[in-house]
């Protein structure tokens, strides 16, 4: 009997149940048995997809460590929201030290898990752009020049939320934030600006790099699940969207998010050993209008009246990444 | 010169005696002029402070004769060796030395005596066999058996026969010298 | 074992001898010899199971050790002067978590202007961030404080610094007894964490403290930190009985008996106060001297007690608080609160610069005929430095402070004999 694999997809809704599929299928996150290592009760706003991504994360990475997972959380919105004195959300063996050391402070939870015989405990840092891009990013460096025994998940919000919306190093071009305001002659950050840190990523040769989306539940879990299963320096940047700071309707996040991934904008791909090996395919191409009209952070560009130029820069680089990736392109790579 | 002064302090710690050792400069630059002290006693030493007014004085570079104040601090009754194969007068401190017995200044081609043992002009260790010959604050077995350690096998017995030569150049250089006296003497 | 040896070479020995689980480090001089030999020790298979990692800086060397104190590991590095600053937000961090992390302090000026010589300037900057410090006279002192340092800092779940002058003992060779690896397991037990990172029982360190609880968590951590007072001399004592020999303690005091003037220090200057009272106990001045050994907690009681009778201070110290003074003498007038007895601060050794006997002598005689200015900077040249001044007040655009002093003090001239 021939069979043939069908996908079906779910339009309209954002629901993360998996009715249509067999059980090894289905996510984490679909299952009763989850960890909800970052458990209900904290302070994230409405609609954090921070929140929602670090759950999915670390659910994930539970279930591929079999329990035994130690996270090391760098200074931002999710380590704020995650641990009010004295309270905290986290369910798993959590440690929050400085802004710009997660990565270092991580490395030194496996070296002395080694030390100690103790290598089938796994470790995971985590922060936001800001902390990964910018503060921590020499750290991040060194672990990954080191391969060190971590994976490394950065939380993009594209700016520095939890202080109030300011431009990092991971802020897109023409996005307006309290430190590149909507004003004078280049409103908003700069084109031209910016770091790929994903790509910077890659090239340390660190055995696993990915890009990752909160839109895409299973794609997400499938690489934290792949980066589990691996050892040395591992790199994972999962864009997040932040209703306050982009100014975005926190019932859609995951809308949000989605229309990033379609129109190219924030392109899914995994990466090993500096090279990039898959990526995800956009079923449905969107111009970069979709998302940004979505957000307030962009309104600039709309109005009082269309940049045009702007827009068409925008639309160039969704394009870029759409060739560079290949995600239009049917197959593999 | 600071692996002879360490060297020396081994020597002297070998021998029975409290030796401290350090050098004076910082970072690991070669080709830059370098000042390395030790300090010998019987009793434990103390002190920190810098050596000012040295006892004995080892050139092992010397270009530096005329360039650095060298010679400040050294007392009368102090030692000189120069690490060279030219006179004191043919390096053009005779005069700034002639107010030290002649028995206490001694040139020692000490680079030359690596060459000969170890094959690289290593002027460290026939210096400091020559320093035991002139000064006798150590004995050369100690100066020998302090480069063993430090250099293990056959370089090690390299640099002890280069110190023995070192020391067997002094007491040439101060027979000579006695004798030189006790004929001026006699005449 | 008695050897004669560097002293970065012991303090890596008496550091291996603890058996430490994870040791990072950048180098910068003059702790690259510690780092150097434990990185060989390490990769020699000497150290057990033990990890050692080359990190990317001193901030990245720190927050590794904190990473692995907290999921249990006995931890150690070393730095000095620019390093130990920009590492400075993770000495608070350490102390604030409570993590028993040991560092060595290869004390050095901090620039600018940039300078490798020995002074205090490093460790008395961040003397508050809640580590212990402790200072090592002899090398032998520096080597047994590295192992009771651990001892320490594992009872008190506190952080401990312990400061040895840079070059003047890190790269002196001196006769070292090395203990043995049968009395250091003796005398240290291994790591029994307060806390720690176990999935068998979650915990989440590093939480936000706000207004409402803030003043009792510091406050406990004051505490805590100043029940070193009391453990400082017993653990020096424990170390006494394992290792037959005197290392540690709050402070020591030289000929203090009968002493009218007494000189205070710390670190290895007191070697040379040692040599300087007897000179002048030899002219009939009856000098003594007290070392701290402990500066943080600041032994204030003991050392009140420890004056009682003298009729002057002198406190040496190689630190300069720019816009007023002492570091170290502002704390000894503190323990003196009340009583009449003068406090003279000398500020001296900055930069590496020699401290002489002779001058030490010349500072007593001053200070006992009422001469020293306060503060008064030893062997400060002040000719060159009036001149450059008014030189600065003609001159708007005068060029850089340091290169001009260099060029007046001619000290990297060449002299033509």
């Amino acid at each position: 009997m021939t069979t043939q694999r069908i996908k079906f997809y779910q339009t309209g809704t954002y629901t993360a149940g998996n009715r249509l599929l067999d059980d090894e299928a289905r996510t984490v996150q679909s299952r009763l048995d989850r960890t909800n290592s970052l458990n209900s009760g904290h302070r994230a706003c409405q609609g954090c997809g921070e929140a929602l991504g670090a759950r999915y994360a670390i659910d994930a990475a539970m279930k591929a460590s079999h329990n035994r997972l130690i996270a090391v959380n760098a200074t931002g919105c999710l380590e704020v929201f995650s641990s009010p004195y004295p309270e905290s959300a986290w369910q798993i063996p959590w440690m929050h030290s400085l802004f710009g050391n997660a990565p270092a402070v991580a490395s030194g939870v496996a070296a002395a898990l080694r030390a100690k015989g103790h290598e089938h405990v796994k470790v995971v840092a985590q922060g936001g752009d800001g902390a990964t891009v910018d503060i921590g990013f020499g750290c991040l460096s060194g672990m990954f020049e080191r391969n060190d025994n971590v994976l490394y998940l950065c939380y993009d919000n594209e700016a520095y939320m939890n202080t109030g919306v300011q431009r990092s190093g991971a802020t897109p071009p023409f996005a307006r934030t309290n430190t590149t305001q909507a004003v004078g002659e280049a409103p908003g950050n700069l084109l031209g600006t910016g770091k790929n840190v994903p790509r910077i990523a890659m090239a340390h040769g660190i055995p696993y790099v990915a890009t990752a989306s909160v839109a895409d539940l299973h794609d997400l879990e499938a690489k934290v699940t792949t980066a589990m299963g691996m050892n040395g320096a591992r790199y994972i940047h999962i864009h997040v969207p932040c209703p306050l700071g982009w100014g975005s309707d926190p019932a859609h996040t995951l809308k949000v998010a989605r229309m990033a991934v379609e129109s190219g904008l924030f392109p899914l791909f995994e990466a090993r050993s500096g090279a990039v090996v898959d990526r995800t395919r956009i079923r449905r191409k969107v111009p970069v209008e979709r998302y940004l009209e979505l957000q307030t952070r962009f309104q600039h560009l709309f109005k009082p009246q269309r940049d045009r130029e702007a827009i068409a820069a925008i639309q160039a680089i969704a394009d870029e990444n759409i060739a560079t990736y290949g995600l239009r392109e049917s197959g593999s790579l | 010169m600071v692996t002879a002064a360490e060297l020396l302090s081994t020597a002297a710690f070998t021998d029975g005696k409290y030796a401290q050792a350090f050098p004076s400069f910082g970072s690991e630059r070669m080709g830059a002029p370098v000042m390395a002290f030790c300090r010998i006693d019987t009793q434990v030493i103390r002190t920190r402070e810098a050596v000012t007014h040295p006892d004995v004085l080892i050139v092992q570079d010397p270009t530096l004769l005329h360039q650095v104040e060298l010679f400040a601090g050294i007392s009368l009754g102090g030692y000189i060796l120069i690490n060279s194969t030219f006179s004191v007068d043919d390096l053009g401190i005779g005069e700034v030395l002639k107010s030290m017995p002649s028995d206490h200044v001694c040139v020692v081609p000490a680079s030359d005596i690596g060459v000969k043992h170890m094959k690289r002009p290593i002027a460290n260790t026939p210096l400091l066999g020559a320093f035991a010959a002139m000064t006798r604050v150590i004995e050369l077995a100690s100066v020998q058996s302090a480069m063993r350690q430090k250099f293990h096998g056959s370089l090690g017995e390299a640099n002890a026969t280069a110190a023995k030569e070192g020391y067997d150049h002094v007491i040439t250089y101060l027979d000579q010298e006695r004798s030189d006296q006790h004929h001026a003497r006699a005449n | 074992m008695r050897v004669q040896i560097e002293g970065s070479q012991a303090v890596a020995e008496a550091v291996v001898l603890c058996r430490p689980e994870v040791i990072a480090a950048y180098p910068i001089s003059p702790q690259t010899h510690i780092v150097e030999r434990l990185s060989r020790m390490v990769k020699q298979g000497d150290v057990g199971r033990c990890q050692y990692l080359n990190v990317e800086s001193e901030f990245g060397a720190l927050s590794v050790l904190i990473g692995a104190s907290a999921a249990g590991a006995r931890t150690y590095t070393a730095t000095t002067s620019q390093g130990l600053l920009f590492m400075t937000e993770a000495v608070y961090n350490a102390a604030g978590l409570g993590l028993p992390i040991v560092m060595t302090i290869a004390n050095r000026a901090v620039g600018a202007p940039i300078n490798i010589w020995n002074d205090h300037s490093d460790s008395m900057a961040l003397r508050d961030a809640g580590w212990i410090q402790l200072y090592a006279e002899t090398n032998q002192e520096a080597a047994d404080l590295h192992i009771q340092a651990f001892r320490l800092a594992e009872e008190l779940s506190c952080p401990v610094m312990v400061c040895m002058d840079g070059y003047i003992l890190t790269h002196a060779y001196e006769p070292i007894d090395l203990p043995d690896q049968a009395g250091v397991d003796a005398f240290l037990p291994a790591f029994s964490p307060v806390q720690v990172l176990d999935p068998s029982d979650p915990i989440s360190i590093g939480a936000m403290v706000g207004p409402e609880a803030f003043t009792e968590v510091k406050y406990l951590a004051h505490r805590q930190h100043l029940r070193a007072l009391t453990l400082v001399p017993e653990i020096a004592g424990a170390f006494e009985q394992q290792f037959h020999r005197g290392s540690g303690g709050l402070y020591a005091a030289y000929r203090m008996t009968d002493a009218d003037t007494a000189v205070i220090a710390l670190g290895s200057v007191i070697g040379t106060i040692k040599d300087t009272v007897d000179e002048l106990r030899d002219e009939g001045i009856a000098a003594g001297c007290l070392k701290i050994g402990c500066y943080r907690p600041f032994p204030a009681t003991q050392l009140r007690t420890a004056l009682e009778g003298v009729s002057r201070v002198i406190v040496v110290e190689k630190d300069l608080a720019v816009g007023i003074g002492g570091i170290v003498s502002v704390d000894v007038r503190m323990a003196l609160n009340g009583s009449p007895i003068p406090v003279h601060t000398v500020i001296a050794g900055l930069g590496g610069r020699s401290i002489s006997t002779e001058s030490l002598k010349q500072m007593v005689r001053d200070a006992r005929a009422e001469r020293l200015s306060e503060p008064h900077f030893l062997d400060l040249n002040v000719r060159v430095v009036d001149e450059e001044l008014a030189r600065r007040y003609e001159q708007r655009r005068a060029g850089p402070l340091a290169e001009q002093l260099i060029r007046a003090v001619n000290a990297i001239g060449t002299k033509v004999i």
